[in-house]
């Protein structure tokens, strides 16, 4: 019998040598768990956060934005489905994974807890939340494990439409009457430090970040990715008359990147224990959906057996 | 395994980009029966004009080799260079060979 310790060098040799990682290869029961979790965080986000755009679908401000809106809410569906199966091939089934979002056993992005309180909040999303949310996915193209990489794959292709039209929509508004500009500043005013918070702890407050790293599950700190974005973003909030609200925010001639202000880790502790705008209001739109919809997973069951007696027949 | 009977069965799902390329897979989803397995395909990996044709597996048709045979299941092919057209000599100045 091959021994734990050495069937670890093994596991850890093929990393380093940048191999993927497959569903039946053998792998640490930690390694294992700690992408279920993270994989299942994922596609809990993706799902989650068609909630607060699905708020405006009715009332996007023309039948253009309206078609790109619904097919961006459709594109999140697909990816928390492609997520969903990355899961599935580390032996979780969906009905576990599912349950432990609805039961609030499982977390999911934080973001999603705030509420869209105006147009211009689709537009900061898009531009914001997706241009966060890419950073993290572009590095996860690369991740170990193979299913979860191809995965990424997919999602980055589809999601950089999201942040353009996004940007756009803040573009447009910004161009727009003193009030339309007023709401497309108020929208980056709210969104803009949760947007940072999304990279997740600081570097120095991130525990699992080195194994992740020596997993390669990670690529990038959370801090190197906070900074990127925030140097790119700052660029394009110039572009369309904006201002990044943040007083402490300035270019830094020796590091080439800019320094900036800090993060109220306060209110991101409070929304991550549940204590967010709309924690409640969103596990319990998922509950609904999911409840009410029983009858149709049941008929469906029903009816694929009833055409597979007749076809026997 | 899920005990529930009202779990719909997974699903692999390949698709073909053109006329003439093979079918590829691209990744699983949940359905009650093929027809729907098919329906749902086309709306999760077709949404660009990825594909015009779309195959349905139940996954638990799928049989895999074992990755821990790895090495003795496909090593057999390793010196066996002969097997390919780099490995002949090719006298000077033959064309179209």
């Amino acid at each position: 019998m091959t021994d734990v310790k050495n069937l670890d060098d093994i596991f850890q040799a093929k990393i380093d040598a940048e191999q993927k990682i497959e569903p039946k290869d053998w792998m640490p029961d930690a390694y294992r768990k700690n992408l279920i979790r993270q994989i299942s965080q994922h596609a809990h986000s993706e799902v989650v956060g068609m909630l607060p755009e699905g708020n405006w679908i009715t009332r996007a401000p023309s039948l253009k934005r309206k078609a790109i809106l619904l097919a961006k809410v459709q594109d999140e569906a697909g990816h928390g489905l492609y997520l969903y199966s990355a899961v599935e091939t580390m032996g979780v089934s969906r009905e576990q994974t599912i349950d432990d979002l609805l039961s609030g056993k499982a977390k999911y992005s934080s973001i999603f807890n705030y509420p869209t309180l105006t147009w211009a909040d689709i537009g900061a999303i898009g531009w914001l939340v997706d241009g966060a949310a890419i950073m993290n996915q572009v590095m996860l193209c690369r991740t170990s494990y193979g299913p979860y990489a191809r995965a990424m794959v997919r999602i980055c292709k589809e999601e950089s439409f999201h942040q353009r039209q996004g940007y756009e929509i803040m573009a447009v508004l910004a161009k727009g009457s003193p009030e339309q500009k007023e709401m497309a500043q108020d929208a980056l005013n709210r969104w803009w430090w949760p947007s940072l918070m999304m990279f997740g702890p600081t570097d120095a407050n991130s525990p699992h970040s080195a194994q992740s790293m020596k997993w390669k599950i990670k690529r990038q700190s959370n801090d190197e990715l906070r900074q990127i974005f925030i140097d790119r973003t700052v660029q394009q909030a110039e572009v369309i008359g904006l201002t990044i609200p943040d007083p402490e925010l300035k270019w830094n001639e020796e590091t080439k990147h800019y320094d900036w202000g800090t993060i109220d880790w306060t209110e991101f502790n409070n929304v991550v224990a549940g204590n967010g705008p709309c924690n409640k209001e969103r596990l319990a739109a998922r509950n609904k959906a999911h409840n009410e919809g029983a009858w149709v997973r049941e008929a469906a069951v029903a009816y694929a057996a009833k055409k597979a007696k007749r076809k026997a027949a | 395994m899920s005990e529930n009977p009202n779990n719909w069965p997974l699903w692999e799902i390949f698709i073909q980009s053109k006329r003439g390329l093979e079918h590829k897979h691209v990744g699983s989803l949940h359905a009650a029966d093929p027809q729907m397995a098919i329906e749902n395909a086309r709306d999760v990996y077709t949404r660009r004009q990825e594909g015009n044709s779309i195959w349905v597996v139940a996954s638990q048709h799928v049989h895999a080799s074992r990755p821990e045979d790895a090495e003795s299941f496909y090593d057999p092919a390793d010196d066996k260079a002969y097997r390919h057209p780099t490995f002949y000599t090719m006298p000077e100045g033959a064309k179209y060979i």
